[in-house]
């Protein structure tokens, strides 16, 4: 018998791997991190890992129709002489104009106005289109006050004071040259053509103790009118909750790591912040301990997907939700459409994020006035819409079978967890137990 | 994040009203703390004696028969009780033996304080109740420092509240927020310190003690201190005859100061400052950058 | 002409006064007494009105200014005329962090002192300081004039982009991408401009240096790394 060497097959790093190689070699070649658009993309506990118990012989479930399962909520409740009632919980997270194009910008406000939401701006101000277009409108306060300005102030529905946001909590913003185009340069009074650095605290506040000084400020300039947003990243969501009531916020919104942005560098994004699971519960139990639960609202935002993510953020005692890369999606980003395009640009139906360069085929992530036509305001908005209220019976759905004529009503008891990561984070027992990492006794 | 004010008072005539003026100064500050209130006191300090502030949460328990069970320790001590707290005044010599004879009699009483001349007093609620709890206004004294707390990150409790004292006559009171001070307490307490708080500025009190006890004097210990902290801080510091402030390199917490030829005064905004006797044509000034200022009785030109 | 007693009027009363005034509206010029380090005071204008505060104020005086010409014989606290507009804002005594923040319009005049970053973030407001200035002063600044007669702290206009300062004292130190600049026929112009605006009768457009951009991190250079 002859002796037969197997032939061993080559084996990859699991540390090392091709990814991690090729990112190597482009930092070595080019001298510059990598910088992307959207939020994380590596695989972490997220509401995928909750699952609703629905109703049974103890609870029951309403029928739909007269039934009803209302879905209103009311923001701005603590302070603010006009709060806001939107018809869903779930709104438009603040995203820019030079960030996306004028079309994008239209079509968000167009469909958020039909399905009676809001949306937001984001870092360069408000535009008049998006004024005209969106029924609600929130008004970012950005570190870098770009456009800012009082009449804008004024004719705002809601101001959102931006201390991070969840993609890269405690980094500044960046927009690079090829967008700012004349209008974006104009707006935020910058030199064409250049690479725009963004500051990464507010210029003329550092502090919760200076915050309320400065959101007493903000509501005298507006007559006590506007209801008052703080919006953070992931980092410390209790101690970040605790602080904005104390600072005297009408609503905190929360923004995990999933939540997306137009771009930073790759590092910050997939190693900076918390996923949005594992933020709600201690932001929820701040309110709690501080008595301030539906009375500050909560919005909680990051991978907001569907109506089953809407109403489990719901059931873990949020007031409502915002959608920011969905949104995008509705709209038309990432297409397969574009395939041919996508691989052009290197990259593929789903996997592009180099929103920064402006080369969107999509026409929303772009300043170039031949891409940005491609999209279709009116029927955007017509398809954004669609989601939206899609997204919205998805959860009433959903919290009728919980037996819940609100959507408010839903709670964590409601649901249970597929495994320790997402039950330990959002203090719900393992499905068919009702123990979760943490709690005393099994 | 917090209000700080602080008082070092040149003319001893305005030493009656130091309580007074402290408490009002304080009271305007509370929308920037209104979790805890606390106040550092510096005053009647007589040859041979010393004094220890003690904090009790079952008061009518732990202070009554207090001066008899230390009389059995070997510590006679008189004790006055206010509210929560106590002073215990002693002999300056027991100073070293009351904390092991309050740890047999009294286990779950805290040292808020001690040292010849400091009293500390410290507590949940806002400015206007802690003060009015201590009898703070009739208090008198040559200097003295207050802090309004709102937590940051370690919770809200009696011993979390500021100033913090970690030697005699020493105490601290922070706003702002550092952010190298878990490794900095590890390195402490394998020098030997103690912690009640998981609070950063409770490091920073303890820090200053540290370098201290290694032969600093106030001024140098700060000095270390811009280069071993990190972080954003403005510090007020009190001693047994003097009275500091510092601000780290960047400076974003705020910091006002007046001085007169009757006092110099620290405020986190001017409002704190508005009542002081003649501050219509005071010195007002805000304290440099990564700056060490520092008064002191002793050295009193 | 109304007058506000801070000392037994809400502040609300007092901008919303302020605010309530129209085009053509009969009281165009307020007195403010009492001020005694109130923040907020006299925020959102929006009219040519005249206030006059008699007294010191606290945080963000005179925020957001459009149109109106506030002075405040006094000190001013952190942020004074933050955002301005348009308008002129004066400070009589000296002006705490901030003065000037992200301001798109306007000029601010302080005549004393003013503290750490004095025109950050500008956008185009001009400011006029008699005294000296603190430190990281114009960090970031995008537009816009910072004149100070007096000297400039550390980190003189770190990561400026194309606002124009001129010193007449001393700098302390530059920050990154702030250099030395040549004074040339129509910045001596703007300068005189700018100190007649001010009612600087005192100094000469001649004894002041021009700082701005180096313009190196306008676009990213790996090199250049230490910078940020």
């Amino acid at each position: 018998m002859s002796y037969h060497n197997p032939h061993t097959p080559p084996r990859k790093s699991a540390t090392f791997d091709d990814a991690t190689m090729a990112e190597i070699r482009r930092a070595a070649a080019t001298g510059i991190y990598d910088i992307r658009g959207a939020g994380t993309k590596r695989k972490v506990p997220h509401f995928d890992d909750l699952l609703f118990l629905g109703a049974s012989i103890s609870r029951y479930p309403l029928e739909g129709y007269r039934e009803k399962c209302d879905t209103t909520v009311t923001l701005g409740t603590r302070f603010a002489r006009k709060p806001i009632t939107l018809k869903t919980p779930i709104t438009i997270a603040g995203m820019s104009f030079g960030a996306l194009s004028g079309n994008a910008k239209e079509a968000l406000g167009r469909g958020a106005t039909i399905a009676g939401t809001s949306t937001t701006t984001g870092d360069g101000g408000m535009t008049n289109e998006e004024r005209g277009h969106s029924q609600t409108l929130v008004y970012q306060y950005l570190p870098s006050r770009y456009g800012m300005n009082p009449r804008d102030l004024r004719r705002a529905d809601a101001i959102e004071v931006v201390v991070g946001q969840g993609a890269k909590p405690g980094g500044g913003g960046m927009l690079l040259g090829q967008k700012i185009s004349d209008r974006v340069a104009n707006m935020r009074n910058l030199p064409k053509g250049i690479d725009q650095r963004s500051a990464c605290r507010h210029p003329d506040w550092t502090g919760p103790d200076d915050l309320e000084i400065k959101i007493l400020e903000l509501r005298e300039i507006t007559d006590w009118e506007k209801p008052i947003y703080i919006k953070v990243g992931g980092a410390r969501p209790y101690y970040d909750t605790a602080l904005a009531v104390k600072a005297g916020a009408d609503v905190v919104v929360l923004d995990g790591m999933q939540g997306g942005t137009a771009a930073t560098q790759d590092v910050f994004i997939e190693n900076v912040g918390m996923p949005t699971l594992a933020c709600i519960r201690p932001a929820v139990q701040a309110l709690q301990d501080l008595g301030m639960h539906r009375k500050v609202q909560l919005i909680v935002s990051g991978g907001i997907r569907s109506g089953a993510d809407v109403a489990k953020a719901m059931a873990l005692g949020a007031d409502a939700v915002a959608i920011g890369t969905a949104a995008l999606v509705a709209i038309g980003d990432n297409d397969p459409k574009w395939e041919a395009e996508y691989q052009k640009l290197g990259t593929t139906a789903g996997a592009y994020d180099d929103w920064h360069e402006g080369k969107d085929p999509a026409g929303i992530t772009t300043q170039d006035p031949e891409l940005a036509a491609r999209l279709d305001p009116v029927a955007a908005g017509r398809r954004l819409a669609n989601y939206l209220k899609v997204m919205t019976l998805e959860a009433q759905t959903i919290a009728r079978a919980c037996g819940k004529n609100h959507l408010h009503n839903l709670e964590p008891e409601d649901l249970c967890a597929l495994t320790m990561e997402a039950a330990a984070m959002a203090q719900v027992p393992l499905a068919g137990t009702s123990w979760y990492p943490g709690k005393a006794g099994f | 994040m917090c209000g700080i004010v602080g008082l070092f008072l040149k003319d001893k005539s305005l030493e009656p009203q130091l309580g007074t003026l402290l408490s009002d100064m304080l009271i305007v500050m509370t929308d920037r703390g209104p979790d805890s209130a606390g106040i550092a006191i510096y005053g009647g300090a007589a040859g041979g004696r010393a004094k220890v502030t003690i904090q009790s949460a079952d008061p009518s328990v732990d202070f009554a028969g207090l001066a008899d069970a230390l009389k059995n320790e070997g510590v006679g001590a008189t004790v006055v009780v206010k509210s929560t707290h106590a002073v215990l005044d002693i002999p300056a010599d027991k100073i070293g033996n009351v904390r092991d004879a309050l740890s047999r009699v009294r286990p779950s009483v805290r040292v808020m304080g001690s040292g010849e001349s400091v009293e500390i007093y410290k507590e949940t609620g806002l400015p206007k109740d802690v003060v009015a709890r201590f009898d703070v206004r009739t208090m008198s004294g040559t200097h003295g420092i207050g802090h309004t707390r709102m937590a940051t990150e370690s919770a809200v409790t009696t011993l979390g509240a500021h100033p913090f004292s970690t030697g005699a006559d020493q105490c601290l009171v922070h706003n702002g927020s550092l952010s190298n001070h878990n490794n900095l307490r590890r390195e402490l307490v394998r020098e030997g310190m103690t912690f009640e708080t998981q609070n950063d500025s409770e490091v920073a009190a303890a820090y200053l003690t540290a370098e201290m006890a290694k032969g600093k004097d106030l001024g140098q210990a700060l000095e270390s201190a811009l280069d071993d902290l990190d972080g954003f801080f403005t510090f007020v510091v009190g001693t047994k005859s003097g009275f500091g402030v510092v601000r780290d390199p960047i400076a974003c917490k705020p910091a006002v100061m007046a001085e007169t030829d009757q006092y110099v005064a620290f405020g986190s905004e001017y409002r704190a400052l508005v009542n002081l006797p003649g501050i219509e044509n005071a010195r007002v000034w805000e304290p440099e950058p990564a700056t060490v200022y520092f008064w002191d009785h002793e050295k009193a030109a | 002409m109304p007058t506000f007693d801070l000392s037994n009027t809400p502040l609300r009363d007092l901008n919303s006064a302020l605010h309530r005034l129209s085009a053509g509206a009969n009281d165009t010029a307020f007195e403010v007494v009492n001020p005694r380090g109130s923040h907020a005071v006299a925020v959102g204008i929006d009219s040519p009105v005249k206030v006059e505060i008699r007294g010191s104020v606290g945080y963000y005086c005179a925020g957001m200014n459009d149109g109106g010409t506030v002075t405040v014989h006094g000190s001013a606290g952190p942020g004074v005329a933050e955002n301005m507009m348009s308008g002129t804002v004066v400070i009589e005594g000296d002006a705490s962090q901030y003065a000037g923040a992200t301001g798109q319009g306007g000029l601010l005049v302080i005549k004393g002192n003013a503290a750490s970053r004095c025109g950050i973030s500008m956008k185009g407001i001009d400011i006029v300081v008699s005294g000296s200035i603190g430190h990281m002063s114009a960090f970031m600044g995008q537009s816009g004039h910072l004149v100070v007669l007096g000297d400039a702290g550390d980190a003189l206009g770190d990561s400026i982009y194309e606002a124009k300062l001129f010193v007449r004292g001393t700098v302390k130190s530059l920050g990154s991408d702030c250099i030395e600049k040549e004074m040339r026929p129509e910045h001596l112009e703007k300068l005189a401009e700018l100190l007649e605006k001010a009612g600087i009768a005192d100094a000469r457009p001649e004894e002041f240096k021009r700082f701005g951009s180096a313009r190196k991190l306008y676009n990213f250079n790996i090199d250049n790394a230490d910078a940020y």
